[in-house]
């Protein structure tokens, strides 16, 4: 089932076009990887979607209904949950907190003036923090945690409103290795299990090969080449611009992983 | 052989009251490429920055051309001869390609052949034709040359370069490593900080490995790539 | 209207931009390299027209020419600059690294150290300056007589813009500049020794507000109101202008001399209030001025400041404070009428400074101008018991915090779209127009003088009585307003601060939550803002004016912008301090200028031990701190 249609997606920045013409479709349950070079406009093309940028023109329909140029918070009520390159939470939170905030809002509950937010929504909070693995640190301040860890928590964030469509800007940057495959691994798990489709951009060769379903690639705001892990790594054009020798071979690597 | 032109012993920093260094010891000798590998957070990018003075060491030393230069502040390190490229690029972007390397401009102490704009243009030839471009009009690629090019500006002896390969498309990577050969050929000792096992292993000649901000290993590149057991605890495989 | 007339007002509205441009590119600049909003610029310009109005007749003395003035003139910017150097070098060094609004508070501890100092030296009353020689008479245009001198002045603000522009780009000291205003750590590796290159930015700086106050003795005499008067305009123009853009300020300036030329011919009234609307509908529309560009994520990295983690009170810090309450309340049976009146002041005063630790501490507003809505609370009470309504108080303190509501709604509703330092700017601009309305506007608030006979209904007029009056609602309100920070809606608030970008992307309305508390937290004030009125039987604009927002500042600060319940305690002890020192110095000032440095020096993380948590927050999550880009 097609949940996400984009299509004709430009956005210019004082004349550089920093998306031109992206068009692409996103399945329920599937994990689509966006790559490219840094500044081709996998961030600008992402931050449309998510409602951080209004695109200058083209559509985005999420279930039929457009979302393109509305602010962040209707494309998350629209059922889109997001994390960020760098991991956005509220730090001088705990744990739980942090999940909770997304669970008052997704209530309608923000602006209470008077019962303590604390006990609100605390135990659903803690379900979702033990489907991330994070259960156990639910009332440790956020600030304290380790890196892996708070991308972890946003993941409970994104997942708090049941989103159908989950963002993930550059899930791995800044993570360890065993980190890394672990939290593709929990993505890729959860999207499946809910029918939740997931659009992310990744340097990490080994996140985008092993757990991508399709990969586009961006150069220059354009897509070059979209297509299964596999036909994008034996692409001549992606491997002269963007994957070099040594992605390819880690692209290689990956698959080789994902399919053993 | 050589006496180290870079060498630190029992460097400690912290954030606040968080420690992050706990001691690392490590050498650098004129005109080798070193890398310090290790994992995010490990203390790669701390170290670099305490040598530098960017983040003041809480302890430890810092000896840089026969000199005790822990805890001074970056600029001095840096008119002594060493240059920092940090983690991000970093470059000026409401400056021109001129602007930014004049920013990096030092006449060296003692008078060895300067770089010149038109040098280091005869090196990287695409920087010459967008010499008067605002370094905000340039692509990734472009602006990474630029931040090399603005740092031997200084005419240092050795480079700290912070994560080169971090972030970049990997055909970026590899004319990034051309870049860390060339300076090395100019005679230009480098230590970089590193998580790819693979760039890190097409330049350096040794290599120290970092975990918990204490150094775990210590060899030349060859023994590092050779040895299985210390590449699967702390690096990236 | 005769044209002649307009085209020399529109000489005059010149004359005018270019002195503003001179001062307001002094301050951009130094705001560019350093990210300090300086409130001393100010000084530094005051500074420069009372050394003018000292050197330049000596000169004259020595020899009559117009070369010997403008050297006089150069003379005192140079000097102004030196002094600019000092600043720098004992305070500016030590503040670069500490949040925003510590900043602003040491520099206008700058500000009340200067003003004191120069009554000291050169005494209370103005001092006329001397006119140039050869620029004494008029010129003759389209018929109407032009002061040659203000031509003069036409000719310096281009003449300073291209002096500036060839610096900044044709010498390696200005393209380290402009290098330094995007990334001055960058700058520092780079081998370039940040403190040189930040002492000569103030220099120049300095030097350039130095100039623009020698250049304006011929046309007003030095005095010691210059200073804040100068420094909102000059705000005015480089928020307009954009932060750290050299050709925006012209820009501005020429714009804001144009205004008020001819503002003053249509709304002779309302001149200071058009040019701060002017501003505001300017970052409405551009939120980081006309050139402005979004604050460089790498120019500032910091943790939000303001309250970290709430927490509950201990038991024994509950019977603490119930004892603190008692003390307070037993007050009217033990003290004499004066402790009373202390101790209703400083009841009232704790409402404001906890709306205000509502904002700033909670929702990561810092609000330059919480004494407006102190004022509107006031001035709505005062003015409906003496005014034709004659209303009685028991309405007048119900409408106080209803005005000053709608006013901060009002305000707010600008005021929200911006963030940092321009949101600050914005409410100290607000705040001056609620000034400038309450000063200017005669007829109804009485100007100057204010209004007197503001006195509570019968029932309540024995001091005792009053006193406990105030009690019972300066206490509901704080009690109230606490409850709320520990509510949905406060922890929304603090999440906006903590990141916007992440309150957004679960779908909170930021700037609606920021509204919503802005409005409540005027009200709030205004509340107080009336029973202030009431226990001193008269308003009067001083209740609306910058020192007040300040003081209030100060008390938040003083009890721990980092904890809910410290501007309480801040209020109280600032408070009777204030009330114990005033009457036995005459440099109350300067003592409060040394006071407030003394504490960001030594407390440049906020107060106490949640200055090391913050630091060893950055440490464990370096990346959690939000990028405005």
């Amino acid at each position: 089932m097609t949940l996400l249609v984009v299509a004709g997606l430009t956005k210019r920045f004082g004349g550089v076009a920093a998306a031109k013409d992206v068009s692409f479709t996103l399945d329920a349950g599937e994990m689509l990887a966006i790559i490219g070079p840094n500044g081709a406009g996998k961030s600008t093309t992402f931050n449309m979607v998510g409602g951080q940028l209004r695109p200058d023109s083209g559509s985005i329909t999420l279930e039929g209904a457009s979302i393109a140029g509305l602010p962040a918070r209707a494309i998350w009520k629209a059922g889109v949950g997001r994390t960020f390159q760098v991991a956005q939470t509220f730090v001088s939170m705990t744990v739980a907190e942090n999940v909770q905030m997304a669970l008052l809002s997704h209530h309608g509950r923000s602006r209470g003036l008077f019962r303590d937010a604390r006990a609100l929504y605390r135990d659903e909070a803690l379900v979702l923090l033990a489907g991330v693995g994070m259960r156990a640190d639910a009332e440790r301040p956020v600030s304290e945690l380790a890196y892996g860890d708070v991308k972890r928590v946003e993941l409970a964030v994104a997942l708090a409103s049941r989103p159908k469509l989950l963002l993930m800007d550059e899930p791995t940057a800044g993570m360890a290795p065993r980190e890394r495959s672990s939290l593709m691994a929990l993505t890729a798990e959860v999207a499946r299990a809910r029918s939740i489709g997931v659009l992310y951009t990744e340097h990490d060769m080994e996140a985008v090969f092993a757990h991508a379903d399709r990969v586009l690639v961006l150069v220059r705001g354009e897509i070059i080449a979209a297509g299964t892990p596999e036909e994008i790594r034996a692409n001549p054009r992606v491997k002269q611009v963007y994957l070099g020798e040594a992605g390819t071979k880690a692209a290689m690597r990956a698959r080789r992983k994902a399919v053993a | 052989m050589d006496k180290p032109l870079l060498d630190v012993s029992g460097l400690t920093a912290a954030y606040g009251r968080a420690q992050v260094l706990f001691g690392v010891t490590l050498r650098l000798r004129p005109g080798e490429v070193v890398a310090l590998m290790g994992r995010n957070g490990a203390g790669k990018s701390t170290t670099l920055k305490a040598i530098m003075g960017v983040l003041p060491p809480t302890g430890g030393t810092v000896w840089f051309e026969g000199r005790a230069v822990t805890g001074w502040e970056p600029f001095r390190v840096a008119r002594l001869g060493l240059g920092y490229v940090p983690e991000e690029r970093r470059i000026f972007t409401d400056l021109t390609v001129m602007e930014n390397l004049e920013v990096g401009r030092k006449v060296p102490a003692d008078g060895r052949a300067a770089w010149t704009p038109e040098r280091l243009f005869s090196i990287f030839p695409n920087l010459a034709e967008m010499r008067g471009r605002r370094a905000a009009a340039m692509s990734g690629g472009e602006q990474q040359m630029l931040t090399i090019a603005r740092t031997l500006m200084g005419n240092p002896h050795a480079v700290l370069l912070d994560e080169p390969s971090e972030g970049l498309a990997p055909v970026i990577v590899e004319q990034m490593a051309d870049g860390v050969l060339r300076m090395k050929r100019e005679g230009i000792a480098v230590l970089l900080s590193e998580q790819n096992l693979s760039f890190a292993g097409a330049v350096s000649d040794r290599a120290y490995v970092i975990e918990k901000g204490a150094i775990h290993f210590e060899g030349t590149m060859a023994a590092l790539e050779a040895d299985e057991a210390v590449r699967e605890a702390y690096l990236t495989v | 209207m005769d044209p002649s007339f307009l085209v020399l007002q529109a000489l005059s509205g010149l004359a005018s931009a270019s002195s503003l441009f001179v001062i307001a590119s002094g301050l951009t600049i130094v705001f560019g390299v350093t990210r300090i909003v300086n409130f001393a610029h100010g000084s530094f310009y005051m500074l420069g027209a009372y050394i003018a109005v000292t050197i330049v007749p000596r000169l004259l003395d020595l020899s009559y020419s117009p070369a010997t003035f403008f050297l006089g003139v150069l003379l005192s910017a140079l000097l102004v600059g030196l002094i600019g150097v000092a600043v720098e070098v004992l305070l500016l060094r030590r503040i670069y690294r500490v949040p925003e609004l510590f900043q602003l508070l040491a520099t206008f501890g700058v500000v009340l150290i200067v003003e004191d100092l120069v009554l000291k030296v050169w005494g209370p009353v103005d001092i006329a300056g001397p006119r140039a020689p050869s620029l004494r008479h008029g010129v003759e245009i389209l018929g109407q007589r032009f002061p040659a001198y203000e031509l003069v002045l036409i000719a310096v603000g281009p003449l300073v813009l291209g002096l500036l522009w060839l610096l900044m780009h044709r010498t390696r000291f200005g393209v380290l500049i402009r290098a330094a205003t995007q990334d001055r750590e960058m700058v520092g590796a780079l081998g370039v020794n940040q403190a040189r290159l930040f002492t000569l930015t103030l220099f120049l700086g300095a030097s350039l507000a130095g100039l623009g106050g020698a250049l304006q003795i011929p046309r007003i005499p030095a005095n010691a109101h210059m200073d804040l008067s100068v420094i909102t305009d000059a705000f005015v123009v480089t928020v307009i202008g954009g932060m750290g853009s050299v050709p925006g300020a012209f820009v501005a300036a020429l714009i804001i001399g144009q205004l008020q030329a001819f503002g003053i011919l249509i709304f002779p009234k309302v001149t200071l209030v058009l040019v701060f609307a002017l501003m505001a509908v300017v970052l409405v529309v551009k939120p980081w001025g006309l050139f402005g560009r979004p604050e460089a994520a790498s120019g500032r990295v910091m943790p939000p400041e303001g309250i970290p983690a709430l927490r509950r009170f201990r038991p024994a810090e509950t019977a603490l404070a119930c004892l603190a309450i008692l003390a307070l309340l037993a007050v009217p049976l033990v003290g004499d009428a004066y402790k009373v009146k202390v101790a209703t002041e400083i009841l009232v005063f704790a409402l404001a400074a906890f709306s205000l630790q509502f904002l700033v501490g909670v929702g990561g507003l810092v609000s330059f101008g919480h004494a407006a809505y102190f004022g509107l609370g006031a001035y709505a009470a005062g003015l409906l018991v003496t005014g034709p309504f004659k209303a009685p108080m028991e309405l007048a303190l119900v409408a106080a915090p209803l005005v000053a509501g709608l006013g901060a709604a009002l305000f707010g509703f600008f005021i929200v779209r911006l963030s940092g330092i321009y949101l600050a700017m914005l409410t100290l601009a607000f705040g001056q127009i609620v000034y400038a309305v309450c000063f200017q506007w005669v007829e109804v608030t009485g100007g100057d003088n204010g209004v007197v006979g503001v006195w509570p209904s019968s029932w309540a007029a024995g001091r005792n009585t009053y006193f406990y009056l105030v009690a019972a609602l300066s206490l509901t309100a704080i009690v109230l307003l606490r409850r709320v920070i520990y509510a949905p809606f406060g922890y929304t608030l603090r999440a906006a601060r903590d990141s916007a970008t992440r309150a957004e992307a679960i779908g909170l309305d930021v700037r609606n939550h920021r509204w919503l508390a802005f409005t409540l937290a005027g009200a709030a004030a205004g509340l107080a803002g009336g029973l202030y009125a009431f226990m001193k039987g008269s308003i009067d604009p001083t209740l609306t004016g910058i020192p007040l927002s300040i003081d209030f500042l100060v008390m938040v600060l003083v009890g721990g912008i980092q904890t809910v319940m410290g501007p309480l305690v801040g209020a109280a002890f600032f408070h009777a301090l204030k009330d114990a020192v005033m009457p036995l110095t005459e440099f109350w000032r300067l003592l409060l200028g040394l006071a407030i440095i003394a504490t960001v020096l030594a407390f440049p993380r906020g107060l106490a031990g949640a200055a090391e948590a913050l630091r060893g927050r950055r440490a464990t999550a370096p990346k959690t701190v939000e990028a405005s880009a």
